[in-house]
């Protein structure tokens, strides 16, 4: 993809301007740091941070249907929401390979909001738009199921860290109250209105916060402006995966494939198996009886060295048993750290293996999520 | 970004500092900061013999790792050890305790193919 076909959100003149170096991520140029990737985690995981999350996708699916049709769609059970609730879910194949995986917000009775990744917004929408009830089905207005792709109107910002408390109420006034943990609320906020929900890809407290995308120089610097007492910095790219790798959050595309399902990626908490009927649940009920191939693992370096990347293979005494999927120099264990995916009766933690770097074998050992405990 | 006047330049970002029949071997400012935090370096082994262009180092930071080329063809005769313990003096001082290596180079005719500092300015633009 040339640079031109590149799309800028409503911030890159801001991230310019503040000197951040600037690559393609997911069809979109963003900032991977402004000053330095150790500097911006360190702020998250002490202060605070401030992400523009402009890239990521919005889809409204609204209509009388549209709890029950979502249900089909994704992994985990839309019943359990409530208006102004969410949770994290994933977008299936037939295979139950993961096509996505995203939060679902309730935000009105008949009303979701799918927070997408940047890369997969596009597809996300046809794939769900291919899967709409059939209009000739006689659902009449009582199924009624409508979906909109409102990326484009929206940005977005996360601010990450321990200081985010003080910050939000020195944004949005001492007498209102943060949302609960996974909760969304809508705001007024300097003569107009956003959408701050308590989520995160940081492992830290946090809030998400969408603005439309005429508000977001505004929202942006606000936050630069009154976080300066609590030692805010703006963050890129760069933090924000060693932050999420840390924690052992997923990253799509990287740790998360449509050759790869939940349940391989540990992550079947996500997955409601008691519901009768979602896209990709037979293979899953499947995978989850015979127990999974391979199994995508947290592991550390036991030497220092080379940090582990995408791609290194991963063995025990000599056999190849998988391949690493995310990897880094971890800034706040300073240990290489990554996730791989190993065939499964070598997937225990304490296990013993090697990574294989530039023809060389590193020793590491598996351990248990997340990578980085707070103290 | 600095492009000291005293040294000479790869098209690949090395820096070269001449020193009798051999030359002292870094990354330069532009690199180190399109790189971004350093956090490990692949020394080669003393006595490597390494021809010009060929990949003799590696240096990592968080998101990538990269090589680093014989801007000559030479000998391996030092290596820059702190960088082990420290790889982040390639950030702080690329043209000084950030050195990586030192080449005992086969002729010093070869020092004629680098580039001059202002040939360098003109490439990072």
């Amino acid at each position: 993809m040339t640079e031109t076909a590149q799309k800028k959100t409503p911030l890159y003149d801001e991230h310019v301007r503040l000197g951040a170096k600037i690559i393609p991520f997911g069809g979109w140029l963003m900032p991977v740091q402004y000053t330095s990737i150790v500097e911006e985690h360190q702020a998250v995981r002490n202060n605070i941070g401030i992400f523009d999350i402009s890239h990521m996708g919005q889809l409204i699916v609204e209509g009388s249907g549209a709890r029950a049709w979502l249900n089909t769609m994704l992994t985990n059970n839309v019943d359990k929401l409530q208006v102004g609730t969410g949770q994290y879910t994933f977008l299936l194949n037939e295979r139950s390979g993961i096509i996505d995986d995203l939060i679902v917000y309730q935000i009105d009775n008949e009303k979701f909001l799918l927070v997408v990744n940047a890369s997969r917004t596009d597809e996300d929408f046809i794939w769900l738009q291919k899967h709409l009830p059939a209009i000739e089905t006689p659902a009449l207005a009582a199924d009624e199921v409508r979906i909109e792709n409102r990326s484009a109107n929206f940005g977005g910002v996360a601010i990450q860290g321990p200081r985010v408390v003080d910050l939000f109420h020195a944004l949005f006034g001492t007498d209102v109250d943060l949302p609960p943990r996974n909760h969304i609320v809508d705001l007024p906020f300097d003569e107009t209105n956003v959408s701050v929900a308590r989520t995160g890809y940081t492992g830290e407290d946090g809030v998400d916060v969408f603005f439309r995308t005429t508000d977001a120089i505004k929202c942006w610097n606000a936050a630069l402006e009154k976080g300066k007492p609590f030692g805010i910095k703006a963050c890129g790219l760069g933090a924000r995966d060693t932050l999420r790798l840390e924690m052992c959050y997923p990253l799509n595309g990287s740790d998360l494939t449509p050759e790869r399902n939940p349940v391989e990626a540990g992550l079947g908490f996500f997955v409601d198996l008691t519901k009768s009927n979602f896209i990709g649940r037979d293979v899953l009920v499947r995978t989850k009886e015979s127990g999974p191939r391979e199994k995508l693992v947290p592991f550390r370096m036991k030497e220092k060295g080379p940090p582990p990347r995408p791609n290194y293979a991963v063995f025990d005494n000599g056999e190849r048993i998988g391949e690493v999927t995310s990897g880094t120099i971890s800034p706040s264990l300073n240990w290489g750290v990554g996730m791989a995916y190993v065939s499964a009766p070598h997937a225990k933690i304490g296990a013993q293996i090697d990574i294989e770097i530039r023809e060389r074998k590193f020793p590491a050992v598996i351990e248990a999520k997340p990578l980085y405990k707070k103290s | 970004m600095n492009v000291p006047d005293d040294l000479l330049y790869t098209e690949t970002h090395e820096w070269i500092r001449s020193e009798g029949e051999n030359i002292r071997v870094g990354i330069t400012d532009h690199a180190q900061s399109e790189l971004t935090d350093v956090v490990y370096v692949e020394l080669p082994k003393m006595d490597r013999q390494a021809n010009a262009k060929e990949a003799i180092a590696v240096v990592e930071s968080v998101k990538a790792a990269s090589d680093i080329y014989a801007p000559l063809k030479g000998t391996v005769v030092e290596v820059n050890k702190a960088l082990e313990a420290d790889p982040g003096l390639i950030n702080r001082e690329p043209y000084g305790q950030g050195w990586i290596l030192v080449l005992k180079i086969d002729s010093a005719d070869d020092l004629k193919q680098l580039k001059d500092a202002a040939a360098y300015r003109a490439q990072i633009g």
